[in-house]
């Protein structure tokens, strides 16, 4: 079991993690006609609302509570009420998700309860628009933990206030991490249908963070899977969730509804996906379309052509628990070895099958004194100041990526995206390499420094 | 001085022009406007702190709070540096909930300053205080009075927590944290007649460097621009320059008038956005210097500088006046920029179809209305859906503003250029007018604009036939071919 290094400082140097709060407001961005709210100062809702838009380029429906320092000492459930029903007069959302911030967390107070009398209350004015809550204090958790904290709570609020169980042999829910992108969900989504089945993918950040350009000007979401899809969650033949962040929900979709899961940790790599298809075909009753033969047979050839940059390769990894063990066990898979692992915080169960030594929870601080000697950083845009720093190439993966475009399509699930990937990496390998000269070759040169990665890695190629 | 007491004296703010138009006890009411829940935009205090010190390139930055404050925003805005790095370096004490709760927060801390301190050698901490440690009652200030004393580096507490205000608070109680610690704090040996100070300036996309020469070629020093690509040390020393240019009056007004009021240091304020305020600019740090016992020859130089720069700067306005003329802007931005660019951009023939004037003061408003043909051209604030059938009909040609509402213009299908802080290109001085109308240039002209508005061809309803120009039939062929022989169902799910 890989051993799990716990914080054991008191500077955070360069964070990793995104808040808790913005993962459950990235959830709720996956949800048609909606408007995510955070319950906390407007700075709360401003920097989230700017790091999503360095993100995704894309206009993102994002508002705030506004607690003041008089709304902080006297309670803020006015606050949350005025700004649900200026919301709903103002945007007409069909759902409003709720985020609350370490800034009403620290105060404390009954926000179910407040939010429950705040729909009885004003249930006229309401009508038409579903709210949920999710509890996602700033000082716990990342983005996984928001993501998954908000997609329970949907389902509590929506799929579970009148549980509907009509059995669809043919449907299937799809519960995607955080950490897919639009072209994963997309591909997924196709994936699934190839095979005849209906899935209905929760949250679905396909339709609205897609860049797509919409006829008119829309102050909600204007894609997203449908609150009636979420209401009907219970009529599936399975939920298939993806990713450990998303075991929660699934579980509870299963006490509301019966309706069992089947977790994959992951879609990266050949033998992930055999599994997810042979799923599908099991499911379904077909086998498996030429199509999906043509891509896995492509992906073996992939394998053969690749493989022998990622021999020996040394990465280092800093990503949420469930991108880091995904990624981890593709280069693992390789040939390649992890030579640093950094994720954001300890209670996944993922972390225990990262295949390497030791999982450090941490920051890009630990990440860049942990890669000297990487022949590749895989992490965030943030990464960038320790690529600088130590000399490594940097493939970005996760979130934020605002410093190259269109991280939101790079396709890296399934037979397809598993080609891309080891494309993705081996092209930065070869950017990177370095000439081997007489110096760097001579036996009686470099003893004192026999460990020096660069050189060794010069002559491992080919 | 409580938190509270420090907002109190910043709303009294004398020098604030909006201030000097209200009575007294409009004034005690502060002029922070309650916001909408539900409807509210923009940045706290916080936010407003670190834009305007986190520039201090040599200084470590730490924001004790839990994560989302830093976390959330580190990195992101477009200063440069001529030398240190440390200021793109995040420090955060990063709360966890055991740390709340058990009020371990002070001794956090306290470590990692220790931690920054031993790790980086940095002239000086800034460390900036949340809502959540505001609310559990860290006390900031003894925290970094012990750690500047035990550990012999100037230890600075900046309280501008979320929720006390706004954006534009938060950079004057940064102003307020300058004054109260850093400014006075160090005697250079090398103070000179000709000293000057920039404040307000960010240094954005490295734009200060083009206005700085033209200060040296007169024989000015700028002791320290604040906060744009400063030093420590420079900042300590501000209070022995002769002359403060005050360029964003907004946010460091206050800083201003306490320095004048404190170490008699004449201001004016002054922008070097657009060709007349450039020399203007220059004209008046002139004149101030001389004022002050600099030799009188620096007036004539000057005049003799900007004839020369302006002549050349015109001359390479020219060959945009046929590209450019009749275009309309709309300029959606606050403050300065608003008029110091309108009256360039209308030399050249631009006509401004708009501008908005919420963060102007009055003087800006008057300015704006002389110079704008039509008064109803200047709008205090528009909303999202406002601005977007404004762009979507067609009432402009390209829109200025900050990365906020880029994507109103974009969806919108109309060119946007950026003139915030996350831009990429310097708009300052001479040169920077000259890149600001070539960027409009560039923008305007950009060959995907007839292509992304096109409707598809092949979606037109002309009675079920579809449209092919001459030089797509021999795609339409290609594609026949390869569909041939084929059925839908072959094509599987790609």
């Amino acid at each position: 079991m890989t051993k799990i290094i716990p914080v054991s400082k008191a500077a955070s140097v360069n964070p990793l993690k995104s808040s808790q709060p913005l993962g459950a407001a990235f959830a709720y961005l996956g949800v048609a006609g909606a408007v995510p709210l955070f319950h906390g100062s407007q700075g709360c809702t401003s920097f989230a609302l700017v790091l999503f838009v360095r993100h995704f380029k894309e206009t993102i429906p994002l508002q705030t509570t506004a607690m003041d320092e008089v709304a902080t000492v006297l309670g803020g459930a006015d606050h949350l009420e005025e700004a649900i029903l200026n919301l709903k007069a103002r945007a007409k959302p069909a759902f409003i998700g709720v985020a609350t911030t370490a800034l009403v967390e620290t105060r404390g107070e009954d926000f179910p309860g407040d939010l429950a009398a705040i729909r009885e209350r004003r249930a006229a004015d309401l009508d038409g628009t579903e709210i949920a809550l999710a509890q996602t204090p700033d000082f716990d958790g990342a983005i996984e933990e928001g993501w998954s904290k908000a997609v329970v709570a949907m389902i509590d609020a929506i799929a579970g206030r009148e549980p509907r169980v009509r059995r669809n042999p043919r449907r299937v829910n799809i519960l995607p991490g955080s950490h897919l992108t639009v072209a994963d969900v997309e591909h997924i989504r196709a994936l699934v249908e190839a095979f005849g089945l209906e899935p209905v993918v929760f949250p679905d950040i396909s339709g609205a963070l897609d860049g797509t350009v919409p006829p008119r000007w829309i102050p909600t979401t204007y894609g997203g899977t449908s609150v009636d899809d979420i209401r009907s969650l219970g009529d599936a033949a399975l939920t298939i969730a993806i990713g450990e962040q998303m075991r929660a929900p699934a579980e509870r979709i299963q006490a509301l509804t019966g309706v069992e899961y089947a977790l994959f940790r992951q879609l990266y790599g050949l033998k992930a996906v055999d599994r997810f298809v042979t799923l599908l075909t099991e499911l379904s009753g077909q086998s498996a379309p030429a199509s999906v033969r043509r891509r896995r047979a492509q992906l073996q050839d992939a394998l053969l052509d690749g493989h022998f940059h990622y021999s020996g390769k040394k990465i280092a990894i800093a990503a949420e628990p469930d991108l880091l063990y995904g990624l981890a066990t593709f280069f693992v898979g390789m040939g390649a070895e992890i030579h640093a692992a950094v994720t954001t915080s300890g209670h996944s169960k993922a972390l225990q099958h990262v295949p390497c030594e030791a999982v450090k929870v941490g920051d890009l601080g630990d990440f860049e004194a942990m890669a000297e000697g990487a022949d590749l950083l895989v992490t965030h845009s943030h990464g960038r100041q320790a690529s600088e720093q130590l000399g490594i190439p940097l493939m970005r993966v996760g979130f934020p990526i605002f410093d190259r475009l269109g991280s939101q399509h790079r396709l890296r699930v399934g037979y397809e995206g598993a080609r891309n990937l080891i494309f993705e990496a081996a092209n930065i390998f070869e950017g990177a390499r370095s000439e081997v000269t007489p110096d760097s070759l001579n036996p009686f040169l470099n003893r004192e420094t026999s460990h020096d990665r660069r050189q060794a890695s010069a002559n491992r190629q080919h | 001085m409580s938190s509270q007491a420090r907002v109190q004296t910043l709303f009294q703010e004398p020098a604030c022009d909006l201030n000097q138009a209200k009575g007294e006890n409009a004034r005690k009411k502060g002029c922070s406007k309650p916001l909408t829940p539900g409807a509210a935009a923009g940045g706290c205090a916080f936010d407003g702190a670190k834009i305007v010190l986190q520039p201090v390139t040599d200084v470590a930055h730490l924001i004790h709070g839990p994560l989302a404050c830093e976390g959330n925003s580190w990195d992101n805005r477009g200063a440069a540096s001529s030398g240190p790095g440390l200021w793109r370096t995040s420090f955060t004490t990063d709360l966890t909930e055991l740390d709340v709760v058990m009020g371990q927060g002070e001794k956090k801390l306290f470590k990692a300053i220790r931690e920054i301190i031993e790790a980086h050698a940095p002239p000086a901490v800034f460390v900036y205080a949340t809502c959540v440690t505001a609310m559990i009652g860290d006390d900031l200030d003894a925290v970094c009075f012990r750690a500047s004393e035990r550990f012999g580096t100037p230890v600075v507490p900046v309280h501008a927590p979320g929720f006390v205000g706004s954006k534009n608070l938060g950079n004057k109680l940064a102003g307020e944290a300058l004054l109260d610690h850093v400014i006075g704090s160090h005697e250079p040996d090398d103070v000179g007649p000709m000293d000057v100070n920039i404040l307000g300036e960010f240094n954005l996309a490295g734009e200060f460097w083009m206005v700085k020469p033209l200060l040296e070629k007169l024989g000015m020093r700028v002791r320290a621009c604040v906060p744009g690509d400063a030093r420590y040390l420079d900042i300590a020393a501000a209070h022995t320059a002769r002359a403060n240019m005050m360029v964003c009056s907004t946010a460091l007004i206050n800083l201003a008038r306490k320095m004048e009021e404190r170490w008699g240091i004449p201001y004016f304020e002054g922008s070097f956005y657009g060709v007349s305020d450039t020399s203007d600019a220059l004209r008046q740090l002139a004149t101030l210097l001389v004022r002050e016992g600099a030799e009188k020859s620096l007036l004539d130089r000057t005049e003799l500088l900007i004839a020369g720069e302006e002549a050349r700067v015109w001359a390479r306005l020219e060959p945009y006046r046929k590209r450019l003329a009749g275009k309309r802007v709309l300029l959606n931005t606050g403050g300065v920029k608003s008029w110091s660019v309108v009256a360039a951009l209308q030399e050249i023939g631009i006509e401004i179809v708009g501008t908005s004037t919420k963060k102007s003061t009055d003087e800006d408003k008057e300015r704006i209305k002389a110079l704008l043909k039509d008064e109803k051209h200047a709008f205090d604030a528009m909303a999202p859906r406002d601005l977007y059938a404004m762009l979507a009909g067609g009432k402009a040609d390209i829109m200025l503003s900050g990365g906020r509402t880029q994507f109103i213009a974009l969806k919108a299908k109309t060119p946007w250029l950026d003139i915030n802080q996350e831009r990429h290109h310097p708009y300052a001085g001479y040169d920077g007018m000259v890149e600001l109308v070539r960027q409009i240039d560039l923008a305007l002209h950009n060959p995907i604009w007839a292509d992304v508005r096109a409707p598809a061809p092949w979606d037109i309803p002309a009675a079920g036939k579809v449209a092919v120009r001459d030089g797509d039939a021999d795609f339409v062929a290609a594609s026949r071919k390869k569909f041939a022989a084929t059925v839908a169902d072959d094509m599987g799910e790609c």
